[in-house]
């Protein structure tokens, strides 16, 4: 049987060829179309084409605007546009005329009409609504062809906004007596449901009644709907589990009619579809599971037609079976399924076998086990897509024990590699693996040695980056810390005695930072010897310039003794005119710090990397310099997204003739730029302007990713446990000894071994043991657990401790970023350094940690003293919040009233209410002034107590509060007059915030008078944090998804990860939710959205979304500068935690 | 998820081109490029996947025509490469032995059943005959 189809299969091809000319009969030669095709068939260069397209568009562009082209001729302009289109020729002249002939042609012509509307236009473009009306026209029409033609191209793009138009007319196709009809409506509203699945959201019985229809089409089509919505909501749709099985049944039962078989296969690509929804319901639901599992163990049995449609649902029924709730009967009869794949001699089933062996080893690493002499020869295999997806497989059963072996496979595969792709992948996946399990210092440094030399300059800038913070900050032992530091710098001095001119870039910039940082370690190396050896890289022509200021930082730290100044002065004399502003500054620097050691000490202290460093990111001391700059009438500062953005707008605003589509050209454009997180996922990693633009690639693979991750690994391990043992026995022990340790040798040893297996056998079955060394019974649990209970040599150490002062957000010396960076940090300084003699001190100490190393800091530290502290804060920090101003030093008042007694003077109507500690202000002789916010549902009410400590009454007392960034109210009834002797009288003000900024301040001033006397005044000022104007905002997902398309300010950081729990996104958003008042609206997988309002209706929100151990963030609001402050917060938060 | 069918000749000339992911039209030109050197490169014993990228070709070859399809890493590939072999099947019913010059000269046709066969780069519909009926139909409503 399967020869026979086989045959039928190649003999199909060889139909298709040139030689039958039945296609060009129907066309008469002369014909225009026909004289295009031809010429292109005749085209031998690229010149050519370009000429002949050139002449085609003119031809063309002169044709569709004369008033006498008939819609037939119209027809065949537009294939002839297709035809420049698709060769990319722009013909955007014709897309008018596409639409023109989509409303007046008939039949055929409107098809086409139709058809180059839907390849010229993007589903934003802004002409697509003149297609509306005609779209509205024929839905109508009794036609029953245009009224096809018209959903099918609503199913294929359709504007948003006008959805609302025509979804009454497509839902009542719904009940059409053709099938078809009801199909294609099914059809367009998964359009909606795609890209508006609010407006669709009613209709949801009338996705059912389509399931349910009695024409297989319409239930296929319904299918697309559920799958989008189960894969969204699994829960939702539990009930439905028993009908998907009942299809499914009928389906591989062949209840089907006739025509749906593929090669005798009934309804293949609807059965994939039915076993990826059930592979959502089933995924950790033991009871939905139990009603799949006949009807799998029926697919498995049922696929007996040896024909690859038969393999391809094998393979989604492997994938159902491993993902639902495990059942070991199925296990092991999907096991089998994936051996007659692996062992397959047609490749294309062998790599699906080993793609599907990828996905099951991370639950049942015992598979691998099975196949471990045919994964050995795919190792080997020539087709480099076979050797590189059984990488990906062994990638995932790496452990301790065969790291060796398999890193060393991966960095052969790169050797031979041209794929920049692949290197990219391949190396960072080596770097995690040597990261994770080196099994010493001394493989882990060649190691990373080798990811550096093949990964070159196209690798991640993380990985270098992580490798150098894990020097730094070291593990738990501080031996093996120098150890390992130690032998990079052995082995960096002798790659720089070797060849350094064919080493990359950014692997030379780490050899300078790790020789600059810790050569002092080797005591029997002179710094003169490392200096010598450094400034031949300054030398060398194909050093870049980026590379030559981390080679001259390291110098700096370097530079001492008489002959290191030396060298330094040579250095210096030859860079210090460089044309490179940077390169200049840093030969400045090496200049002064070589000659004066007591600063070098102090700036450039050894081995203090660790030390945290204090960074103020919302940059609040330049708020000084900015309002200068303005009041000099400066632009205000917009950020890059917007900038682009207004220009953008200012283009569509250019560019568009017609007056009247104006405003919603303006939206459609913008709904391009900004796609909702919450609609379309992919559109976060796959658009240009995201920050993380990873090579993992959008949502699809982050939503696998979820598949694989969620799986219930403990339930599963317990059951298997039996099973496992047994296998242990199957495993073909390795030839040399059973003990594990030498098998990681044994591959690299050569020393034959008497055996009557030959040799290449022999070779290959070493490999296999050291290969899957690890993966037997007692390993295999420490495999499950891969990331946590394995003995990770280098442990992080946890944070160095987090200094109290609060002020500013921590960042630990991280080794990021260029020196550029560091750069900035020292001309803030020279901004800074007139405005307060204590901030230069304290920024001089900023300097001398960060230039120790290139560093990301680029901020000063923020020397302002925060209040922020609620009341479980420690009392002592809160002190310090009042600037005295106009009058002389404070005096020390025994009986000044404490907190707590002005707790009591607290209005009553705030008692219960969250309120700041109650801080002194300011205080003379007679009286203290104290204030204290409170935080109520919808305000903020600043509280003002005045304290009269004379003996005196004190009267027309007059308080006047201002802000730059608050608006200030007073609650009238509150206004106070005087102050009795010895006593206490409150005002009450309301405060909203006008312009959002990291630290919002109000000053005031209060005049009063004595009975007898002058009248005097006192001004003072309070601090208080943003978050106090931050409440939660409660909107449902898609609330939250229109929003997010109407703001216009937006940020993106990535934050640190709050990984110590089992769910590191929920426990993050958590303490965010629990520090900052902020709205959890929906966790998703991997991605997390969030809301909250400043008062009083000033929306922002969050999207974050787990990627890499870190978490992104981006922030939305309509104001703006409050996602900057936010995202200040936000870090804070993280980092005090 | 699917994200391009394309039909190229063994020149590396583009006969047909879908995009279900949209890609700017001066960015097409070069991914066509390179997609279609990288199926060109391999030899018939090679396996019809090929990692391109963040994502897969699947391509099949018909004499001089090769039909690649761009599709996510999470698609069953082997379901694709027998989705190319259907659409190949449908065309030759309606064409009858369908060649190169057929395709060419019939693209909004090939379009026409294409748009049948996937939309936004999902299969939905495998049908034959239900591939084909809008198309028959609009042909006898030209010719009646």
């Amino acid at each position: 049987m399967s020869d026979v189809v086989e045959k039928t299969l190649t003999a199909l091809p060889s139909l298709l060829s040139l030689d039958s000319q039945s296609g060009a009969t129907k066309l008469s030669s002369t014909s225009k179309l026909g004289n295009l095709i031809r010429g292109i068939t005749e085209l031998t260069s690229k010149h050519e084409e370009e000429k002949l397209i050139q002449r085609e568009l003119a031809s063309i562009k002169e044709q569709v605007s004369s008033p006498n082209t008939s819609m037939r001729q119209m027809k065949e302009l537009m294939v002839r546009a297709i035809y420049c289109e698709m060769l990319g020729y722009e013909a955007s002249f014709s897309y008018i005329h596409a639409i023109k002939l989509a409303q007046q042609g008939t039949a055929l012509e409107k098809r086409v009409g139709y058809l180059a509307v839907s390849l010229f236009l993007n589903e934003s473009h802004e002409l697509l609504l003149l297609l509306v009306n005609t779209v509205l026209k024929d839905l109508q029409s009794t036609n029953l062809i245009e009224v096809c033609m018209a959903l099918t191209v609503v199913s294929q793009m359709f504007p948003k906004d006008m959805i609302p138009a025509i979804l009454p007319l497509v839902e009542e196709k719904l009940n059409h007596p053709k099938e078809i009809i009801r199909r294609k409506a099914v059809l367009a509203l998964y359009k909606f449901y795609l890209i508006a699945p609010n407006q669709v959201q009613h209709i949801h019985n009338k996705f059912r009644k389509a399931l349910c229809d009695k024409d297989p089409g319409v239930m296929a089509a319904s299918l697309h709907i559920y799958l989008q919505m189960i894969q969204e909501n699994p829960e939702g749709y539990k009930d439905l589990t028993a009908s998907f099985v009942t299809i499914l049944k009928q389906v591989v039962g062949g209840k089907l009619p006739m025509d749906f078989n593929y090669h005798s296969v009934p309804a293949p690509w609807l059965q994939i579809q039915l076993l990826r929804i059930l592979a959502f319901l089933g995924k950790n639901d033991q009871s939905s599971s139990e009603i799949i599992y006949e009807v799998l163990d029926e697919s498995l049995r049922r696929a007996e037609i040896n024909h690859n449609i038969t393999y391809a649902i094998l393979y989604e029924c492997v994938k159902c079976i491993y993902t639902i709730h495990p059942k070991s009967e199925l296990l092991e009869k999907a096991a089998k399924c994936i051996g007659n794949f692996v062992l397959s001699p047609k490749i294309n089933l062998k790599y699906l076998g080993l793609k599907a062996l990828t996905y099951v080893v991370q639950q049942d690493p015992k598979l691998a086990l099975q196949h471990q002499m045919t994964i050995i020869e795919c190792l080997d295999h020539p087709d480099l897509i076979i050797k590189r997806e059984t990488l990906e497989l062994l990638f995932r059963i790496t452990n301790a024990q065969n790291v060796t072996v398999i890193v060393e496979k991966m960095l052969e595969f790169l050797r031979v590699n041209k794929d920049d792709y692949t290197t990219i992948d391949l190396v960072g996946k080596v770097a995690e693996l040597a990261e994770k399990y080196a099994p010493d210092n001394e493989w882990f440094i060649e190691t990373m040695s080798t990811v550096f030399s093949v990964g070159g300059d196209m690798m991640q800038p993380d990985i270098p980056n992580s490798f150098l913070k894990l020097l730094s900050e070291g593990f738990d032992s501080v031996e093996e810390d120098r150890k390992l530091r130690l032998f990079a710098v052995d082995s960096y001095v002798s790659l720089l005695q070797g060849e350094p001119g064919k080493l990359p870039q950014r692997f030379l910039q780490v050899i300078s930072w790790v020789l600059g940082e810790y050569s002092y370690l080797r005591e029997e190396l002179e710094a003169v010897t490392v200096l010598r050896l450094l400034a031949k890289l300054l030398d060398m022509k194909s050093t870049s310039s980026e590379t030559k200021s981390w080679v001259l930082m390291a110098m700096t730290k370097l530079c001492e003794g008489g002959a290191g100044v030396s060298v330094a002065q040579e250095v210096c004399e030859a860079y210090s005119s460089s044309l490179d502003t940077v390169l200049r500054q840093r030969a400045q620097e090496l200049q002064h710090l070589s000659q004066d050691c007591e600063l070098r000490a102090r700036v450039l202290p050894r081995d203090a990397s660790l030390e945290p460093l204090e960074v103020d990111s919302s940059l609040s001391f330049l708020d000084g310099f900015v309002s200068e700059a303005l009041a000099a009438g400066a632009a205000p500062y917009k950020p890059p997204h917007q900038r682009q953005e207004e220009l953008a707008q200012a283009k569509a605003l250019s560019l568009e003739p017609y007056s009247l589509s104006l405003p919603i050209s303006m939206s459609s454009c913008s709904i391009a730029d900004r796609q909702s997180p919450t609609l379309l996922s992919v559109s976060s990693g796959l658009s240009g302007e995201s920050p993380d633009l990873s090579h993992k690639g959008g949502s699809t693979m982050l939503k696998l990713d979820g598949v694989k991750r969620v799986w219930g690994r403990e339930g599963y391990l317990a059951q298997r446990e039996p099973v496992e043992e047994s296998a242990h026995v199957e495993v073909p022990s390795p030839l040399r000894s059973p003990s594990q340790q030498g098998d990681a040798d044994s591959s690299h040893s050569q020393t034959p071994t008497p055996t009557p297996t030959p040799q290449p056998e022999q070779e290959k079955q070493q490999l296999a043991s050291s290969l899957f060394v690890g993966l037997g019974s007692q390993s295999s649990v420490c495999l499950m657990g891969k990331s946590e209970q394995t003995t990770q040599r280098f442990r992080r150490k946890a944070k160095g401790p987090v200094s109290s002062s609060g002020a500013g957000a921590q960042v630990s010396n991280s080794l990021v970023s260029t020196p550029n960076t560091a750069n900035n940090l020292l001309y803030n300084n020279l901004l800074d350094s007139n405005i307060t003699s204590e901030l230069t001190v304290s920024s001089l100490e900023q300097t001398s940690q960060l230039s120790q190393g290139p560093t990301a800091a680029n901020g000063t530290c923020d020397v302002e003293l925060t209040d922020g502290d609620m009341k479980e804060s420690s009392p002592s920090l809160v002190r310090d919040n009042g600037v005295v101003a106009a009058d002389p030093a404070p005096h020390e008042d025994p009986d000044r009233p404490e907190d707590l007694c002005l707790n009591t003077h607290l209005p009553a109507e705030f008692s219960g209410l969250c309120h700041s500690e109650i801080t002194l202000l300011c205080s003379n002789q007679s009286l203290d002034l104290s204030a204290c916010h409170v935080q109520k549902e919808d305000s903020l009410a600043l509280v003002v107590f005045i304290y009269n400590s004379s003996d005196s009454d004190i009267q027309q007392i007059l308080l006047e509060l201002d802000s730059d960034e608050l608006e200030v109210s007073c609650v009238c009834d509150s206004a106070v007059q005087e102050a009795r002797s010895h006593s206490v009288a409150v005002c009450q003000y309301s405060l909203t915030v006008k312009r959002p900024s990291v630290h919002v301040e109000v000053v005031g001033m209060v005049s009063y008078q004595f009975p007898v006397g002058t009248p005097q005044s006192v001004q003072f000022s309070y601090k208080l944090p943003l978050t106090s104007f931050i409440r939660p905002l409660t909107v449902s997902t898609e609330e939250y998804g229109t929003m997010w398309l109407d703001f216009s300010h937006d940020t993106k950081q990535k934050l640190t990860l709050i990984s110590d729990g089992q769910e590191p996104l929920v426990d993050t958003l958590n303490v965010l939710k629990k520090k900052l008042k902020l709205h959890v609206v929906e966790i998703i997988g991997m991605e997390g959205i969030v809301a909250c309002r400043l008062l009083q209706d000033q929306p922002c929100l969050m999207h974050c979304r787990l990627h890499a151990g870190t978490l992104s963030v981006w922030l939305r609001s309509p104001v703006p500068d409050l996602p900057d402050c936010l995202m200040y917060y936000c870090q804070r938060a993280l980092q005090e935690h | 998820m699917i994200k391009f069918v394309l039909m190229v000749n063994r020149q590396g000339q583009t006969r047909l081109s879908r995009y279900y992911d949209p890609v700017e039209l001066n960015r097409r030109t070069l991914l066509e490029n390179h997609v279609v050197h990288c199926c060109l490169s391999r030899r018939k014993d090679q396996c019809s996947f090929v990692d391109y990228k963040d994502f897969k070709l699947v391509y099949r070859q018909y004499a001089a025509l090769y039909i690649v399809v761009g599709v996510t890493d999470n698609e069953n590939e082997l379901s694709v490469y027998e989705l190319v072999h259907n659409f190949v099947e449908v065309l030759d019913k309606y064409f009858s032995r369908v060649s190169e010059l057929d395709i060419m000269f019939n693209l909004d046709r090939v379009h026409i059943i294409l748009d049948e066969m996937i939309q936004n780069g999902h299969v939905v519909e495998t049908n034959k005959s239900r591939v084909l009926a809008p198309l028959t139909a609009l042909d006898k409503m030209a010719d009646g």
